[in-house]
């Protein structure tokens, strides 16, 4: 296989791009949520090709560990999104405005 | 072969997450997602690393994007579909901030010397990795372990019943 290290790291850029523009166009939490998982899988992709890059291990776990805490983050998130969806029967991230003082 | 191989998967991923990030209905969004990370996985797995591309199979489309879905059915977001966002004029500032931010970091990958050296040949085996993870990394693993023991307490904590009065 001949890559050049640069391209790979212009995909994983290219997917964080589209992560960001994501979270930043879209109203809706749960599809925040999405473009936080494609940021974070734009990490994963840059952990991997450096890994083979340098024939080490190391990038590899850093994925594995990675995966782990986005499921736990998921696990928050998703029961926060169910929590704000019973407080306003929305999920519009413009509608939670308010903070009870 | 493997290479045009890498290239296809490349821009599969990234035409079904823009397809993912532009649909109004998020049950198809979350399944395009899922489209593009069978080719992310596939990449990995050309860049030498099976156990992560199963992993990213299993637990990023198999467990993760199912968990996405079934919140967004349980709370059954896909048929009244949210009136979605600003129009095109609004948009063109993100947008333009998104491709400059792009082009940044494309211009910093291209001057970087270690951008035209190829990628070698690499296959790491499960074994190895499994043998550095519980060795090396052990202590990333307790902690991690224990990351997940907080995050279902969390859940369990905000997924409680309101208290009366709360609930509109």
């Amino acid at each position: 296989m001949t890559i050049p290290f640069g391209h790979a790291l212009a995909f994983a850029a290219a997917l964080f791009v589209l992560g960001l523009s994501c979270v930043l166009l879209r109203r809706q939490i749960m599809m925040i949520l999405i473009g936080v998982e494609i940021m974070l899988n734009a990490a994963s992709l840059v952990f991997v090709a450096a890994s083979a890059y340098w024939r080490q291990v190391d990038g590899q776990i850093f994925v594995m560990l990675l995966m782990a805490i986005t499921a736990a983050e998921v696990a928050v998130a998703l029961a926060m999104v169910v929590y704000l969806w019973r407080r306003k029967r929305t999920l519009v991230a413009d509608e939670f405005n308010g903070m009870r003082g | 072969m493997t290479t045009v191989l890498f290239y296809i998967l490349g821009f599969i991923l990234l035409a079904a997450t823009l397809m993912c990030i532009t649909r109004r209905n998020p049950v198809h969004a979350v399944i395009y997602l899922v489209a593009g990370f069978f080719a992310l996985a596939l990449m990995f797995y050309l860049l030498g690393a099976p156990l992560v591309a199963a992993w990213e199979v299993i637990v990023y489309a198999g467990a993760i994007m199912v968990l996405f879905l079934f919140i967004i059915m349980m709370l059954g977001l896909a048929p009244q579909e949210v009136p979605e966002g600003p129009g095109w004029q609004r948009w063109l500032p993100l947008v333009l901030l998104s491709a400059s931010l792009m082009a940044c970091s494309l211009l910093i990958i291209l001057q970087d010397p270690a951008a035209g050296q190829e990628i070698p040949d690499f296959y790491l085996a499960p074994q190895a990795l499994g043998e550095a993870l519980f060795s090396r990394y052990a202590m990333a693993v307790e902690m991690v372990s224990f990351q997940l023991l907080f995050a279902t307490i969390g859940a369990f904590l905000l997924g409680r019943p309101l208290p009366k009065g709360e609930d509109q």
